[in-house]
């Protein structure tokens, strides 16, 4: 592990976000090209949806793996996490202007339709997040409000799995495995935050 | 006795002409540069809609819901060639003069084998147009002779749980169960197909041979079939099973019932690329000639 870490460390941060942002525009050139097959727009829909979720799965595993297996992402952590909300974010484009494509539509699908419903409010909790993801914002608010704040990742992205629970048609595995993913990422996460706040008490 | 219906689905057909002006205008409306290339050629009002041509085979063989090969459309394309089609034998029971198992031969052999260009219209809200080969249902369920006092129609796909990896998987409730009322059945618009593009039924799509009834969503035209039974009850059907909330019996297309978690009012046609618009869907999916079957009945209550 040592040595993987000593390979990430000289790797800067920004990369993450070329990656994301190639990444992103290279699916939407083989949307365009015929590359995702019949439907394009169901393919970029599940594609750019799966991979904020397995963004967002990383980035909560940055400090258990940290503690755990001794593999530091930690530098990465923002950069990822600020990665899976443009990825939500062209998910939920791709939905709203090439799948729906009319506003009263998709207005009316996010009212009625739980599914969308659960997947909007996950994306909602995140949009604070990719706001205050900055130096500046960590000083305005302070370490412990930041901290704070920045739990929301938690129920956002279980907000995010239970999305993809409910769409599946029939009994579907992987998107069990997501949610099971996240709440084990949880679970690692609260005897720690319990301990804190005896701390603090 | 085949060639009741007539193929009169020419390109222009396929949508009533009022939709597909006015779809065109919303797009020209809109100025939607790309979107529209694909649609549109010059002489906008005057040719018939190029986006209603057949889909090209390759669309319709590596885009497929087949449960028992994996849930991707992408999956059945790639797992479906593990489906062993030889010998293949279909069960014929229940309320007919004839029962017993028969080869495809002994079902359809002697009939004309007639090419047939429906609408396709899955409950996801996409879909294409197919030129089928086949024969009606009623030229076969007239072979195996329909007792007095049946009223239904059961269909099961064959599961070969070693082949299929979704069965494996426990997808759903397998084997897959499909049904029709016997006068949906005798429908002159319901098929037996066993080819696409005048080629044998591609594995993925459902060979040997499927069930095609048109203006119902996709998942009552179930595939790969190896029994039929005529019934005085009515059958159960798989995704009825799984949720019944969400999924009916009747499953007829229609715009104005929505499915609990989308709507149905339009569809993606598949082909069109990243910007192609949705379109109204038609009630019964266009085929109007079967509303009748349907008189009195209350078709958000029949869902
Ligand atoms: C935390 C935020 C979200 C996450 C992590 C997420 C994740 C996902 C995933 C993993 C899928 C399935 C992809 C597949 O099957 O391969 C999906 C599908 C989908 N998502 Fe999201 N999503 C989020 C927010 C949203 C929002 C805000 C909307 C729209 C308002 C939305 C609409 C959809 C739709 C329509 C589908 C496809 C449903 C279908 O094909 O049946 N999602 N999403």
């Amino acid at each position: 592990m040592q040595r993987v870490n000593a390979l990430l460390r000289p790797i800067p941060t920004w990369t993450v976000y070329v990656a994301g942002a190639a990444w992103a525009v290279w699916l939407f050139y083989l949307g365009l090209t015929g590359g995702l097959g019949a439907d394009p727009v169901e393919a970029l829909e599940h594609r750019y949806g799966k991979i904020a979720l397995q963004l967002i799965v990383l980035g909560l595993a940055a400090t258990p793996l940290c503690r755990f297996a001794r593999l530091n992402l930690m530098k990465f952590r923002r950069a990822i996490g600020v990665t899976a909300f443009f990825f939500v974010l062209a998910h939920f484009l791709v939905w709203a202007l090439l799948d729906v494509q009319t506003l009263s539509a998709v207005w009316a699908d996010i009212v009625k339709r739980p599914y969308v419903t659960i997947g909007m409010a996950g994306f909602a909790l995140l949009i604070p997040l990719a706001l205050t993801s900055n130096d500046w914002s960590v000083r305005r608010l302070g370490a412990m409000a930041w901290r704070k704040l920045h739990w929301l990742t938690y129920p956002a992205a279980v907000l995010g799995a239970l999305h993809y629970v409910w769409l599946v048609k029939g009994f579907q595995i992987e998107p069990l495995i997501y949610l099971t993913l996240i709440l084990a990422l949880l679970a690692t996460r609260l005897p720690q935050a319990r301990k804190r706040r005896r701390a603090m008490a | 006795m085949a060639h009741r219906w007539t193929n009169d689905l020419t390109p222009a057909d396929v949508t009533p002409k009022e939709v597909w002006l006015n779809r065109r205008q919303i797009v020209a409306g809109l100025g939607v540069g790309i979107g529209a290339g694909a649609i549109a050629g010059p002489g906008l009002a005057y040719t018939p809609d190029p986006s209603l041509e057949p889909n090209t085979f390759e669309d319709i063989t590596t885009y497929n819901n087949f449960y028992e090969f994996g849930t991707a459309k992408e999956d059945p394309a790639k797992n479906a060639h593990l489906l062993q089609t030889e010998p293949w034998s279909i069960t014929v029971n229940g309320m007919v003069d004839n029962p017993g198992e028969y080869t495809v031969e002994d079902l359809i052999g002697g009939f004309d084998i007639e090419e047939r260009i429906y609408r396709f219209r899955c409950v996801e809200a996409w879909s294409m147009v197919i030129p089928w080969n086949g024969v009606e249902l009623a030229d076969v369920l007239d072979r195996v002779g329909v007792q007095d006092g049946a009223r239904y129609v059961a269909f099961e796909t064959v599961v070969q749980p070693e082949n299929m990896i979704g069965v494996r998987r426990r997808v759903l409730d397998f084997p897959y169960v499909e049904g029709l009322r016997l006068d949906e059945a005798r429908h002159p618009l319901t098929m037996m197909a066993t080819g696409i593009y005048g080629e044998p039924m591609p594995k993925q799509n459902g060979a040997p041979i499927r069930l095609v009834v048109p203006w119902k969503y996709g998942f009552k035209s179930i595939k790969s079939i190896v029994r039929i039974t005529l019934t005085d009850e009515e059958p159960p059907t798989s995704w009825n099973k799984a949720n019944a909330r969400e999924y009916g019996f009747y499953s007829n297309v229609n715009p104005n019932v929505d499915h609990p978690r989308w709507s149905q009012a339009t569809e993606r046609r598949i082909g069109g690329g990243l910007f192609q618009r949705r379109q109204p869907t038609l009630m019964f999916n266009g085929y109007d000639e079967v509303a009748s079957l349907y008189e009195g009945m209350d078709l958000t209550e029949f869902y």
